[in-house]
This record gives C-alpha cells, sequence and structure tokens, in this order.
C-alpha cells in the first residue's frame, strides 16, 4: 500500500523549535512526530511513503534512510515548487499513488492519535466507494468543518458545514483519508484544498464515507496543543498499559503519564508528573518539580527547579529554583538563570535569560 | 566612627556631656508600615536581626560619656518595656528612659514638653534620632564638627539624585564652612541635592529658646495654611480636627530648621554612607540589606558563616533551624524559631519569627510574616530595586506595584503557588498564584 503525508512548510507555528528541526523531526512523546507515522503506517502495510514538502531540509535525509531500512519502506520526497494547497500535493505525486489500483492514505503531518490505518483500509474496502476520512468527535464543532450524513446512513457523507452556528453534528474532518487511485483524475496540478474542492466533488458523487476515530485526536502544530496532545498521548499509553511508562510506583512519580528515556538521570525528592515527558541523556537534579512539560534530548534541570506547561527545547539548562510556566517554550540550547521566572515565554536559541520573563513575550 | 572625641569637661561635671533622644512615634505613624505594623509597632521591627531602634541605641552606645537615652513618643508605656529591660543589660553604661507624650506634639514640641527631663544633670549638648531611618549614624563625626565649630546646632545630610530630593529637607550649605545657609521643608521646585537625614545634634542653649520663639510665634501669628510634611515624620495629627491641638504640634523640620539657618550657628555634616528612611513595609528590605552589610564590613561576628550556600551578609537565629542543603543570602535575616526546608532559597528577604518554609521553595526580596508558612516549590517573589532609589514602588507594564512581596502574620502560601509583587494582610491563605495585588 502506498500514502502520502502532508509535511508542508517550515513549520512556523511551531517556532522556536522549528527554528532548529524540521517539524516532522520534533520529538513528540520522545519519537519524532514522522516516526510515529511511518511506524503506523508500516504496521498496516504501507511500504510506499510520499512525504510532500515544498522545501527539502538536508537534515531528514539520514533520519529518513534509517526508517527506510527499519520499516522496510521506501520514502520519497515530492517537492512542491510553490505551494499546492491540501490536493495539489496528491497530483504531483500522483506517478507513485497511481501506480497500481489500490487505494492510498493521506495524512496531516500535524494530526496525532491512535492511526487504525488497518482499520480504516479494511472499512474502505467494504463499502467499495472512492474515499473515506477519519472524523472525530469534537466538543465544540462550531470552531471546525462538521461532517453531515445522508440521512439513515451511517456513514456516507452528505456534505461541510464549515464553522457551523446551529448543531448540525460533532464530527469533524481529522484530517486522515484513504482514497481511491481514481481520485487523482479529480485534482488538477495547481493549489487546490481538497477540503473545499476535491472532497466535495466526491460528495455529490455520493462516493464518500467518514471513519469514526477511536481515543484522542489533536492538531500539535502549535505548542499549546503539542503540550495538550501530550497529555493526551501519555494517557493513552497509560490506558494501554504501556511498559515504555515510569511505573507509577516510582517514588518521584506524581499522578502518572511519565515517560522517561532510559538514559536520562532523575536526582533525589523530585517530583515529576503528571503528564511529563523526559527525552534521551536529560539530567535532572535534586529537589525538581515537573509537570505537565516536555524536556527534549540533552536538557539540563538544576536543583529545585519548577517547571510546568513548557516545552524545553534540545540542550538547553535550566537554573536552580527557576520556575517556568504558561506555555513557555525554549529553543535549542536556552540558557535559564537561577532563580528566574519564566511567564508564558517563547525563547529562541542560544539565547540565556537572566532577568524575568514576568509576562508572555518572545525573547529574540 | 570609632575616632575619640576630646571631651569638655565643663564645670557641670562628667553628667553634664551630651545626651541623646529617640524619637519613636506612635500606633497613628505607623499605617504606612502596614501590614507589619498591624502586629508590632514599627521601631520594634527587626531588621539585620535586632529592633530598628536598637541600631539607633548601638550608634548612640559608640559615642564616649553618653550616659542617657530618652525616647520620646506616644505608644503606650508598656509597649518598650521589654525592649528598655533587654537593652539595658546590653548597654549597662546607658540609661534607658521611655518619655511618652499623651497627644502628638509634633518633634519640636515633644522636645520641649519633656525639657526637663532631657536638661536633667544638664547636659550641654544631645543628639536627636529619628528612628524610622536607617544610616550608619555617625554620630562622633557630627560630635566633632560640632566641637570645631563651635555651632549650635548640627544635622546629617546626606546627598541624593536631584528628582528624589524635593521630597525630603532639602539643605543649602556653605562649601567651605559646612554652614547651613537654607532649609527649606520638602520645596516644590530644586533647591538643592543635601538632604536632611533626620539626625541633630543640638546645644540645650540654643535650641529651647528657639523652640520658645518659634511657639511665641505660632501664639501671635496662627499657621493658617499646613505645611507640606515631611516624609520621615509623616503624621496624621495635621488632620486631626481639634484645632487647638493641632496648634499645639511643632516640627522640627518645619517649624525650627529655617529659622535656625538663618540666625545661628548651624552646620550639617554630609555623610557618605547609606542612608534610607524606613518608611514603607518595604523599605525594611533595603534597611535589612544596609545593617548586614554594615555589620559584615564591620566584623561582626552574629553573622552566619559563609559557606557554598550562605552568601553573605546573613543573619540566622540561633533557635531558628535552616537545612543544611538550603541556600541564603545575600542580605537575608532568618528570625527566632523560623524553619527553613531542605533546597529552599532565600535571597534579599527578611523571615519573622516562627515561620516556616518547605522544602524546594523560593522567596526572592520579600518579608515572611511571623508564624506563615510558605509551601513546597512555593514561589515567593518581589522585585530589586535600583541601589539608589528611595521609592519601594515599581513600575511594572506600566502599572505601580509594591517591590517587594509582604506576608503579613499568619498567612500561608500552598505548595507550588507563585506569589509576586503582592502585598498580603494577616491571616490569609493563598492558595492559587497571584501578582501585583493587596490581597485583604
Amino acid at each position: 500500500m502506498k500514502a502520502l503525508i502532508l509535511v508542508g512548510g517550515f513549520g512556523t507555528r511551531l517556532r522556536p523549535l522549528t527554528l532548529t528541526l524540521p517539524k516532522p523531526l520534533v520529538e513528540f512523546g520522545n519519537k519524532r512526530m514522522i516516526l510515529h507515522q511511518i511506524q503506523a503506517l508500516a504496521a498496516a502495510g504501507v511500504t510506499d511513503i510520499v512525504l510532500a514538502v515544498n522545501y527539502r531540509p538536508e537534515v531528514m535525509e539520514k533520519y529518513l534512510v534509517e526508517y527506510e531500512r527499519q520499516f522496510n519502506v521506501k520514502i520519497t520526497f515530492s517537492i512542491e515548487l510553490e505551494p499546492l494547497g491540501t490536493a495539489g500535493p496528491l497530483k504531483l505525486a500522483e506517478d507513485i499513488l497511481g501506480k497500481d489500483d489500490a487505494p492510498f492514505f493521506v495524512l496531516n503531518s500535524d494530526v496525532i492519535c491512535e492511526y487504525p490505518f488497518a482499520e480504516l483500509a479494511a472499512f474502505h474496502k467494504s463499502h467499495g466507494d472512492e474515499g473515506t476520512i477519519i472524523v472525530t468527535k469534537v466538543e465544540e464543532p462550531s470552531k471546525y468543518g462538521v461532517v453531515v450524513h445522508k440521512p439513515n446512513h451511517p456513514s456516507r457523507i452528505d456534505r461541510f458545514v464549515e464553522k457551523p452556528v446551529e448543531f448540525v453534528g460533532n464530527r469533524i474532518n481529522a484530517g486522515i483519508y484513504i482514497l481511491n487511485p481514481s481520485v487523482l483524475k479529480r485534482i488538477e496540478l495547481r493549489p487546490t484544498s481538497i477540503e473545499q474542492e476535491t472532497f466535495p466533488a466526491i460528495c455529490a458523487d455520493r462516493q464518500l464515507h467518514s471513519f469514526d476515530l477511536d481515543g484522542f485526536w489533536m492538531d500539535v502544530g502549535q505548542p499549546k496543543d503539542f503540550l495538550s496532545g501530550t497529555c493526551l498521548y501519555l494517557s493513552s499509553l497509560t490506558k494501554k498499559g504501556s511498559k515504555e511508562l515510569t511505573p507509577i510506583s516510582t517514588s518521584f512519580v506524581h499522578g502518572g503519564n511519565v515517560l522517561i528515556d532510559p538514559s536520562a538521570k532523575i536526582g533525589k525528592n523530585c517530583r515529576i508528573g503528571p503528564n511529563v515527558t523526559i527525552g534521551p541523556n536529560v539530567v535532572v537534579g535534586d529537589g525538581v518539580r515537573l509537570q505537565r512539560c516536555v524536556l527534549l534530548e540533552g536538557v539540563k534541570v538544576k536543583d529545585h527547579a519548577w517547571i510546568k506547561s513548557t516545552i524545553v527545547g534540545w540542550n538547553s539548562t535550566i537554573g536552580k529554583w527557576a520556575r517556568l510556566e504558561n506555555v513557555s517554550v525554549l529553543g535549542d540550547d536556552v540558557t535559564i538563570g537561577d532563580e528566574i521566572y519564566v511567564n508564558g515565554g517563547s525563547i529562541l536559541p542560544h539565547k540565556s535569560i537572566k532577568v524575568n520573563v514576568d509576562v508572555p513575550a518572545i525573547i529574540m | 566612627m570609632s575616632l575619640h572625641v576630646p571631651h569638655r569637661e565643663k564645670a557641670n561635671g562628667a553628667q553634664g556631656g551630651t545626651k541623646a533622644v529617640i524619637l519613636v512615634g506612635g500606633p497613628s505613624r505607623g499605617t504606612r508600615f502596614r501590614p507589619l505594623s498591624l502586629d508590632l509597632p514599627k521601631p520594634l521591627f527587626e531588621v539585620a536581626g535586632h529592633p530598628i531602634v536598637w541600631h539607633c541605641l548601638t550608634a548612640i552606645a559608640k559615642v564616649p560619656h553618653i550616659q542617657e537615652v530618652c525616647m520620646i513618643g506616644y505608644y503606650d508605656e508598656s509597649i518598650f518595656r521589654d525592649f528598655i529591660k533587654d537593652a539595658s543589660k546590653e548597654f549597662p553604661k546607658i540609661k534607658i528612659v521611655y518619655l511618652r507624650e499623651y497627644q502628638a506634639l509634633g518633634t519640636a514640641g515633644g522636645l520641649y514638653h519633656f525639657r526637663d527631663a532631657i536638661l536633667k544633670g544638664r547636659p550641654e549638648r544631645f543628639f536627636v534620632l529619628n528612628a524610622d531611618v536607617c544610616c550608619s549614624f555617625p554620630l562622633n563625626d557630627m560630635l566633632k564638627l560640632f566641637e570645631s565649630k563651635d555651632a549650635e546646632a548640627v544635622l546629617l545630610g546626606t546627598r541624593v539624585s536631584e528628582d528624589a530630593a524635593t521630597n525630603f529637607g532639602c539643605i543649602v550649605s556653605d562649601a567651605h564652612s559646612s554652614r547651613v545657609l537654607h532649609y527649606v521643608e520638602k520645596p516644590e521646585s530644586h533647591i538643592s541635592n543635601l538632604i536632611n537625614c533626620g539626625v541633630y545634634l543640638f546645644s540645650t542653649e540654643c535650641i529651647f529658646p528657639a523652640i520658645r520663639s518659634a511657639i511665641k510665634k505660632r501664639t501671635e501669628r496662627p499657621r493658617l495654611v499646613s505645611y507640606p510634611s515631611s516624609e520621615n515624620l509623616e503624621s496624621s495629627y495635621m488632620q486631626d480636627d481639634d484645632e487647638e491641638k493641632s496648634n499645639e504640634v511643632l516640627r522640627l523640620e518645619q517649624d525650627i530648621l529655617s529659622d535656625l539657618a538663618d540666625s545661628k550657628q548651624f552646620f550639617v555634616y554630609e555623610t557618605k554612607d547609606f542612608w534610607r528612611q524606613i518608611k514603607t513595609a518595604s523599605s525594611a528590605i533595603p534597611a535589612n540589606a544596609l545593617y548586614l552589610q554594615k555589620a559584615l564590613q564591620s566584623g561582626s561576628d552574629e553573622l552566619a558563616k559563609p559557606s557554598a550556600n550562605i552568601l553573605p551578609p546573613v543573619f540566622i537565629h540561633p533557635t531558628a533551624q535552616v537545612d543544611p542543603t538550603a541556600k541564603l543570602g545575600p542580605n537575608v535575616s532568618i528570625g527566632p524559631r523560623a524553619v527553613i526546608g531542605a533546597g529552599v532559597r532565600v535571597k534579599e528577604s527578611i523571615v519573622l519569627e516562627d515561620a516556616e518554609i518547605k522544602h524546594d521553595a523560593c522567596v526572592l526580596y520579600s518579608i515572611i510574616g511571623w508564624s506563615s508558612r510558605v509551601g513546597a516549590w512555593a514561589r515567593v517573589e518581589g522585585s530589586p530595586t535600583p541601589v539608589n532609589s528611595h521609592s519601594t514602588t515599581i513600575i511594572k507594564n506600566g502599572v505601580k506595584v509594591q517591590s517587594i512581596t509582604i506576608l503579613g502574620k499568619e498567612c500561608g502560601v500552598g505548595d507550588e503557588v507563585r506569589v509576586q509583587n503582592c502585598v498580603c494582610l494577616p491571616f490569609k491563605e493563598l492558595k492559587r498564584d497571584v501578582s501585583n495585588e493587596v490581597i485583604m
């Protein structure tokens, strides 16, 4: 089977992290975003993966070569010379996606969930129509494009209503699809939107179905959602009884959902959790309090620091008695001085912070 | 400061030398020291491990031959009873008496009212110290100037920034002779950046007649407008409805000093040492820092020994419990029976009696009130004020806030809670993060 991952641009919404690494290589739950997807696709029998990008990040090559070997898949870059929207990239990759009659998967690289690719393919095959999109239930449908089904049909989509003002349903497009190669004929090679143009056309031919997603779903394209998505992901690991999580019986674990790389070192008298990921080679000092935060590879947290709702970028150092909170995001190699307070600071790579950031600010 | 001043023995003998008066004010004056003055009169508030008024007394004890100190104020006698008992043991050569005003008479009015007590033993001269200033009190240097100029009055002056000067009594002096030529309390325009520190040395033969003539002048030509009040001698009695009463109020700054400048042998001793008012509760933090630094520089054995976790100067009361992993200093005072937990950080702060700070908490630029509790991983934080600033408020995001965070008596800060630039009245529990607020 085949798949296309819509990577797109530079991931500016996830800056300052994406100033250092392209978004697909940023670790989510201690695993690069793209790896979550490649792993799930490979497990569902996908052998050809296209990355639709509009720039070619050299740094990605070595990881992708590694993943090709590891999962026995073929990964190809499809580079847009001008942004082609969400449908154009499919046409651009027609050679691969249309090389046989088997349907292909399409997914947005920002979306994190328990990818049900095998079930999706089985369902798609069962109804025999052109396309199936995964939908997820949301609490506030008015903020999204809502899927409306044909009367008395559980899966066939009638239409989409963008930001509905009155309730028409609570299922939204989750950004993951399986489509027959015939769909490629519907798309022209120009900037075009799959949501606005392609899907309504397939709907009109009664050829589009929805597939309900079980479990969590999150677009983790920006820091606030990256943190919320981490909480959901860790909860799902807990629910599955994942052995990757640090056991709740560990002395420093507080409230569970704690994922610590085996190479990380944790000091004495810490209280960690809930919802914390600690990357490789991280060193956490004594008496440190961590909750709802992400420490990426090589971070050093000194004694008695307090970190909440913060993404600490690679190789950053947090000073003694520092306090970080309110969706602070530290880029690569940032240093936060001893006793410094950071409230919602976005701090660009290689900065050293010596005075408090009292109100949310970007520190260039 | 330790200069030995040749002492002129007059016919009236050793007793007729020098006395000192400490003006301690009264309960109505302490309002700006709230919330701390809600539980303790300001002169007894401890900075650098000792009551504010103790620092005055220590300076006085360094002047040779002073045998008597009069504390004048309008607090109840019982307030200072224990302090005077303890101080009398510590300074056995000095007799300390408390003279209570039953109505606020003003600084000059109070001196005049108690003139018999002050003149007892026929002192030639006496110091007057306002208890609410914090400085090195270079009394011996003032005395030296007094002697060399054959002065009738010497006041202590210090230079402040031009924009700060108009908040104080401003002095114009002759650069060569140090004679005071002109004195204006809180002028509207810039007069001079040499200001009155609130510490004086008066000849008895000069000051009482000067006050008497001021009273006479007042009776003949009653004051019609209220004078702008002196910052360090802030008093609420000017708002007193009882006009007869307020007519009796005479203050050194407004009513006496400017006349002295006109006609008398009036000199200024300009100190280059530190000087601050202890006006608002926040000003206890710079005062604490300055007195601790003074103790450090003079090699005081009261201070905690420097180490990796003790950044000097730090005062730790012998009955306080400080975990060895806690890092304290600089400029920290820990009061009696206070408990400081493991991995705690305290910097530029005062932790009062019986307060407890739990493990891994961080306390910066703050005053932790008596018996208050700060939870684990909590952060109680004020902001540093510029070294030469005489103000204790700062502008944060366009809003004027208290620079120092103050927790009154028996307040509680929950685990992991952050309190920033807040003043918290006694007996409040803070369970959520707060910043830039006064918590009633």
